[in-house]
C-alpha cells in the first residue's frame, strides 16, 4: 500500500476537537432558540406585563393599554364574588375538585388498576381492552367532544338507551350532573398514559420477583401490594404530577358543555378563554394566566427537582 | 507510513489528568501497543492521535509534523473502534467504501476497491449484506476493511477484538500479526490483555494511572519490567511478588522473608542505593521459573498449598502465605499433591527480580 | 385442589372486570363504528341498513369541509417540518457540541414548556401573533406550534441522539469526513427513527389540536378540520349528523394510521407518552 504524499496545504486548526464545533452548535441551536424564545419564553414574561394592564381586544385600551397595578388581582380576588359562579374563586375551587376526582382519583386509579388486570388476563382481552383504553387517548380532541356529545344526547344517546334497557330512568346529564360529566369524561380519555407508565413500570419489575412471590403463596392481591407497588412508587409520583399538570391546563371539557350550564363546569382554562375572548378583558384573562402559571410553575420545580435526584 | 510522537503530552478532564506528561515516539512502519488496566488512559491517548481528543498540553507529531490542532480528517489516519462503528443503513459495500466516497472518488472505483480489501478480509460474499445480518467476527473484519481500503499513514486498533469471542479472537489475533508483518504499517494498538500486547507488538508502551511506566519490546517487558506493576500486569499467571526485609554485610545481600530461603546474593551500589530509603524489598519470580522441590534446599518458598489447577500440559499450583498473599508455580508435572501439605517451590537465584520500597527494578549486576 | 379452583375464578373475575372496563370505554365510540356508514344517522345507536358510503360522499362534495380537512394538513405539515428540523438541529447539538451552558438550557426549557401551557398562554400568544400581523394565517398556527412542541421534541431527540454511540460520526471523520458530510451521511440516517417519532408526535399534536387556531384563526376558509367540527355540532340548531359522523371519522384516520404504523414499525407503546 502507498503513502500519498502529505499535502502541506494549510488547514483549519482545531481549538478543541468536539464533533460539534461550537460555532456549529450555536448556528444549530438558533432556529429552535428562536422559535422557543417568541412563542414560549416571550409570552411568560408578555403576560406578567399585561396582568398590571387594561388591555381589551377592542376600544381605545387595545391599541393604548394602560397601567392599572394590580386592579386585575384585585378584580380575580375580590372578597364580595369570589366564591360566585362565574367568578375566579368558583372557577378555581372547581378546577381544584376536577382535578382530584378526575385525574388522581379517576385516571390514577383506573390506570393502576389496568395496567395490573392486563398483566394477566389473557391476550387476546388485554389487546382489545388496551385498543379501546387508547384509543379515547389518542383520537383528537374535537372527535371526542362530539362523540360524547353523541352519547349523552338526552333522547337518542347510547348512555339512556343502556339505562332504558336495563330500566333505569334516562337522564340529561349535560344538564343536571354537568360536573360529574366532565369528571368521568376526564377520567375516561386520560387513563391511557397512567395506564401505558404503569403497565410499562410494571413489566420492568424481574419475573423472578413475582414467581419467588408465588412459590411463597402470595395471592394476587398480595403480591400487588407488596412487590408491585412499592417497585413501582417513582413511578406513580411521575404519574401524579403530569396527569396534574395536564388535566389543571385541560381544555377539552369545553368542547362537552362550553363551561356551561350556568358556569358549573368553567375550569379555569375555560374562564381564562372567557374573560379574554368573550369578554375581551385581556388585562383580566393575562392576570388568570400569570396565576395559571404560577401553579404550573410549582408543580413543575418539584417534578424536576425528583428529576435531578434520579439522575445523580 | 509515518513515524508518531507524543512530547510531554497531558489530557485534563475537568480536575481529573487521564493522561499525565507523555512523551515517546514510534518508529515508521512499527506496531506499538499500549497496555494497561482499564481506566489508566490508552483510548484517551489513543484519541488524541486521531484527533478525537485534544491534548490539555504538549503536542502531538505525525510523520515529524505537528499535527496536535488539526482535524481528524486532515490527518491521514486510520481507525478500528472497539464497537466497529459500522453504519447500519449502508451495506457492507458502502460501508467499506465509505472512506473513499468522502474522497470523490467514482462510483466504479470505490466499488472495486472495497472488493479488492473484503476478499482479502474473506468478506468478498457478504458485500451487499447489512452490517445486522453478519456475525460479531465478520462485522469485525468489516471495520477492519473499512481501515484499510484508503492508503494511511497510521492505523488506530481500540481493543478490536474484546468483543469477540476467545477463539475468534486467537483467529484475528494471528491475522492481524500477519497482515502488520506483511504491510509494515505503523500501527497504535489499544489493549488490556497482556497476550494479545505480547503477540502483536514490536514495542509494548504499559500505562498506569495516565502515564507509560515501561516502553519496550515484548521481551524486555517481560525479562526486565521496569516496576512491580509491570511485572505484575504482564505474564499469565502474572510475577510472583513476596515483600522482604533486606540486610547486608560483607559484600553481599541476605533476604527474609516467611517460608523463603534464599542464599546471599551479591550486593551492587544500586542497591545500596534503594536500601538506603528502606530495608523493605520485593523479591518477584515468574511462575514457570518455580518448580517442586523436596525438603528444605537453599532458594525455596514453602507453604501449604492452597490449589492446584490442572490445565492440560501444565498444572498452576498455589501456596498460601497466609497474610503474606499467595504464590503460584507453573509445574509440568503431574504431582498428586494433597490440599493444606506443605509444599517447596525451587527457584535459580538468576530468575530473582528485585524491587526496592517504591516498586521500581533494582537492575541485576551487568543489566 | 381448592388452591387451583380459587385460583381458577380469581383469573375468570380478572378478565370479566377487564372485559367490562374494556367496554365501558368502547361505549361512547361504538357510534363511530356504524353512524359514518348509516345514510340516516342520527344520535342513537343503529346499525346501518343498508351500509353505504354516501355519507362520505356529501362531505367530499362539501367544500367547507374539504378546505377544513386541507387546511389542518397544511397546518399540521408546516408545523412538523418545522418541528422536525428545528428539534433534529438542536438536539444534535445539545448531544455533541461542548457548548458552555448546555445543561442550563436544556433545564430552562424543560421547565418553560411544562409552565406556559396553552391555556395559560392564550392571551399573550394571542397577541404576539397579532403583533407580528400573523392572526388569521396558517404561519400563525405553524410558528405557535413549533414554538411550543419544539422543547419536549428536542428532549426526545437528545436522548435518542445520546444513546447513538459517538464512534458513528467518529469513525467517518477518522475516514475523511467533515463535520457536515459525518452528519448528513452518517448521524441523520442513523438519528431517523427519532426524527420520525418526533415528527408523528407532532403531526398528531397539531392535527388533532383545537383551542390554538380556535383563537388564532378567524375566517373560514383558515379554519382546520377541528375547528371546523366543533361549529358544525355546537353552533347549528339540530348538526347534520351524518356529515358529521363521516367528517369525524376521515379526520381521525390519520391519527389512527400513524398510531398503528408507529406501534407497528417501533414497538414503540410509549408513544405520544409526553403530551404537550
Ligand atoms: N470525556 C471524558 N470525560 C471525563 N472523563 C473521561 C473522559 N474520557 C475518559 N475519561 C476518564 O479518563 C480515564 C481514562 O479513560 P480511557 O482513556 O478511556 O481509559 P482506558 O481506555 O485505558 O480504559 C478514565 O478514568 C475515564 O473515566
Ligand atoms: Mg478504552
Amino acid at each position: 500500500m502507498t503513502t500519498e504524499p502529505h499535502s502541506d496545504a494549510p488547514k483549519r486548526k482545531v481549538k478543541n476537537f468536539a464533533l460539534l464545533s461550537n460555532r456549529a452548535g450555536a448556528a444549530f441551536l438558533t432556529p429552535a432558540g428562536l422559535l422557543v424564545s417568541i412563542f414560549v419564553i416571550a409570552p411568560f414574561f408578555w403576560v406578567i406585563f399585561v396582568s398590571f394592564t387594561n388591555r381589551t381586544l377592542l376600544g381605545r385600551t387595545a391599541l393604548n393599554p394602560e397601567f392599572v397595578g394590580l386592579a386585575n388581582y384585585f378584580a380575580l380576588f375580590d372578597p364580595a364574588n369570589f366564591f360566585q359562579r362565574g367568578q375566579f374563586g368558583f372557577s378555581l375551587i372547581l378546577t381544584t375538585q376536577f382535578v382530584l376526582a378526575s385525574a388522581l382519583l379517576g385516571q390514577a386509579l383506573l390506570g393502576l388498576l389496568l395496567a395490573w388486570l392486563i398483566q394477566t388476563v389473557p391476550p387476546w382481552i388485554k389487546r382489545i381492552t388496551e385498543t379501546f383504553v387508547i384509543a379515547a387517548w389518542i383520537l383528537p380532541e374535537v372527535v371526542i367532544g362530539f362523540a360524547w356529545f353523541a352519547f349523552l344526547d338526552r333522547d337518542q344517546g347510547t348512555l339512556n338507551a343502556l339505562l332504558g334497557a336495563v330500566g333505569l330512568p334516562p337522564g340529561d346529564f349535560l344538564l343536571q350532573q354537568p360536573f360529574w360529566v366532565i369528571v368521568v369524561f376526564n377520567t375516561w380519555r386520560g387513563a391511557a398514559f397512567s395506564m401505558m407508565l404503569f403497565s410499562s413500570a410494571f413489566s420492568s419489575i424481574p419475573p423472578s420477583y413475582f414467581q419467588a412471590a408465588d412459590v411463597a403463596g402470595a395471592s394476587s392481591w398480595q403480591k400487588f401490594k407488596d412487590i408491585g407497588l412499592p417497585l413501582i412508587r417513582g413511578h406513580i409520583v411521575t404519574d401524579l404530577i403530569l396527569i396534574t399538570m395536564w388535566t389543571f391546563n385541560t381544555f377539552t371539557p369545553f368542547l362537552l358543555t362550553n363551561g356551561g350550564p350556568s358556569y358549573r363546569t368553567e375550569l379555569v382554562s375555560i374562564y381564562n378563554y372567557r374573560v379574554a375572548f368573550n369578554d375581551f378583558q385581556f388585562g383580566k384573562g393575562a392576570a388568570v394566566g400569570v396565576i395559571m402559571m404560577l401553579i404550573n410553575l410549582a408543580f413543575a420545580l418539584v417534578y424536576l427537582s425528583i428529576g435531578r435526584k434520579k439522575k445523580r | 507510513m509515518a513515524s508518531v510522537e507524543f512530547r510531554s503530552v497531558t489530557k485534563s478532564f475537568g480536575s481529573f489528568n487521564a493522561v499525565s506528561d507523555v512523551s515517546f515516539s514510534i518508529g515508521d512502519g512499527e506496531f506499538v501497543c499500549l497496555l494497561g488496566p482499564s481506566g489508566c488512559g490508552k483510548t484517551t491517548s489513543l484519541r488524541m492521535i486521531a484527533g478525537l481528543e485534544t491534548p490539555t498540553l504538549g503536542q502531538v507529531l505525525i510523520g515529524g509534523q505537528d499535527v496536535t490542532h488539526y482535524h481528524p480528517k486532515d490527518r491521514q489516519i486510520s481507525m478500528v473502534f472497539q464497537d466497529y462503528a459500522l453504519y447500519p443503513h449502508m451495506n457492507l459495500a458502502d460501508n467499506i467504501a465509505y472512506p473513499l466516497k468522502v474522497r470523490g472518488k467514482s462510483v466504479s472505483e470505490r466499488h472495486g476497491r472495497a472488493r479488492e480489501v473484503a476478499d482479502v478480509l474473506k468478506i468478498g460474499h457478504l458485500l451487499d449484506r447489512l452490517p445486522s445480518q453478519i456475525s460479531g467476527g465478520q462485522q469485525q473484519r468489516t471495520s477492519l476493511a473499512r481501515a484499510l481500503v484508503y492508503p494511511s499513514q497510521v492505523y488506530l486498533f481500540d481493543e478490536p477484538l474484546s468483543n469477540l469471542d476467545a477463539k475468534l479472537r486467537l483467529e484475528a489475533r494471528g491475522f492481524l500479526n500477519h497482515l502488520q508483518r506483511d504491510m509494515g504499517m505503523t500501527a497504535v494498538y489499544v489493549t488490556h490483555d497482556q497476550a494479545e500486547a505480547m503477540a502483536l507488538a514490536t514495542r509494548i508502551a504499559v500505562m498506569d494511572q495516565g502515564r507509560i511506566v515501561q516502553y519496550a519490546s515484548p521481551i524486555e517487558i517481560y525479562r526486565l519490567p521496569a516496576t512491580t506493576f509491570v511485572a505484575n500486569f504482564v505474564g499469565n499467571p502474572p510475577m510472583n511478588l513476596v515483600e522482604v526485609e533486606a540486610s547486608h554485610g560483607n559484600g553481599s545481600l541476605q533476604l527474609r522473608a516467611d517460608g523463603l530461603s534464599i542464599a546471599p546474593l551479591p550486593m551492587t551500589d544500586v542497591i545500596g542505593k534503594a536500601l538506603a530509603t528502606s530495608s523493605k524489598l520485593t523479591l518477584g519470580v515468574r511462575p514457570e521459573h518455580l518448580h517442586i522441590a523436596q525438603g528444605s534446599a537453599p532458594n525455596t518458598i514453602t507453604a501449604a498449598l492452597f490449589a492446584n489447577e490442572n490445565m492440560g500440559p501444565e498444572s498452576l499450583v498455589t501456596v498460601d502465605r497466609a497474610d503474606a498473599g499467595r504464590v503460584t508455580a507453573r509445574i509440568f508435572t503431574d504431582d498428586h499433591l494433597q490440599l493444606g501439605e506443605t509444599v517447596t517451590l525451587a527457584f535459580s537465584p538468576e530468575h530473582v527480580h528485585l524491587f526496592n520500597s517504591k516498586g521500581d527494578r533494582i537492575p541485576a549486576a551487568g543489566e | 385442589m381448592k388452591l387451583t379452583l380459587s385460583a381458577f375464578v380469581g383469573r375468570i373475575a380478572f378478565s370479566a372486570l377487564a372485559a367490562l372496563i374494556g367496554a365501558a370505554f368502547a361505549l361512547p365510540l361504538l357510534w363511530f363504528l356504524f353512524a359514518p356508514f348509516n345514510a340516516r344517522a342520527e344520535l342513537g345507536l343503529a346499525l346501518p341498513d343498508p351500509w353505504t358510503l354516501s355519507n362520505f360522499v356529501t362531505v367530499f362534495g362539501n367544500n367547507f369541509a374539504v378546505q377544513a380537512l386541507w387546511n389542518s394538513l397544511i397546518q399540521s405539515v408546516g408545523g412538523v417540518i418545522l418541528v422536525g428540523a428545528a428539534a433534529t438541529l438542536a438536539a444534535y447539538a445539545l448531544s455533541r457540541s461542548s457548548l458552555p451552558g448546555k445543561g442550563a438550557v436544556t433545564y430552562i426549557l424543560l421547565l418553560f414548556s411544562s409552565v406556559v401551557s396553552g391555556s395559560a398562554a392564550m392571551v399573550p400568544i394571542f397577541l404576539i401573533v397579532s403583533a407580528a400581523g400573523l392572526i388569521d394565517t396558517h404561519l400563525a398556527v405553524i410558528l405557535t406550534f413549533a414554538g411550543g412542541l419544539l422543547p419536549t421534541a428536542m428532549f426526545i431527540l437528545r436522548d435518542f441522539i445520546d444513546s447513538i454511540p459517538k464512534s458513528y460520526e467518529e469513525s467517518a471523520m477518522v475516514a475523511g469526513a467533515s463535520p457536515v458530510q459525518a452528519f448528513f451521511d452518517v448521524a441523520l440516517p442513523v438519528i431517523r427513527p427519532g426524527i420520525v417519532v418526533v415528527v408523528v408526535w407532532s403531526f398528531v399534536n397539531i392535527w388533532g389540536s383545537f383551542l390554538i387556531p380556535f383563537i388564532l384563526l378567524r375566517s373560514d376558509d383558515q379554519m382546520p378540520a377541528s375547528v371546523a367540527i366543533y361549529s358544525f355540532y355546537s353552533e347549528a340548531g339540530t348538526p347534520i349528523v351524518t356529515l358529521l359522523a363521516a367528517y369525524s371519522l376521515i379526520y381521525s384516520l390519520p391519527v389512527i394510521v400513524l398510531y398503528l404504523f408507529v406501534s407497528w414499525k417501533f414497538g414503540f407503546r410509549f408513544f405520544g407518552g409526553i403530551k404537550a
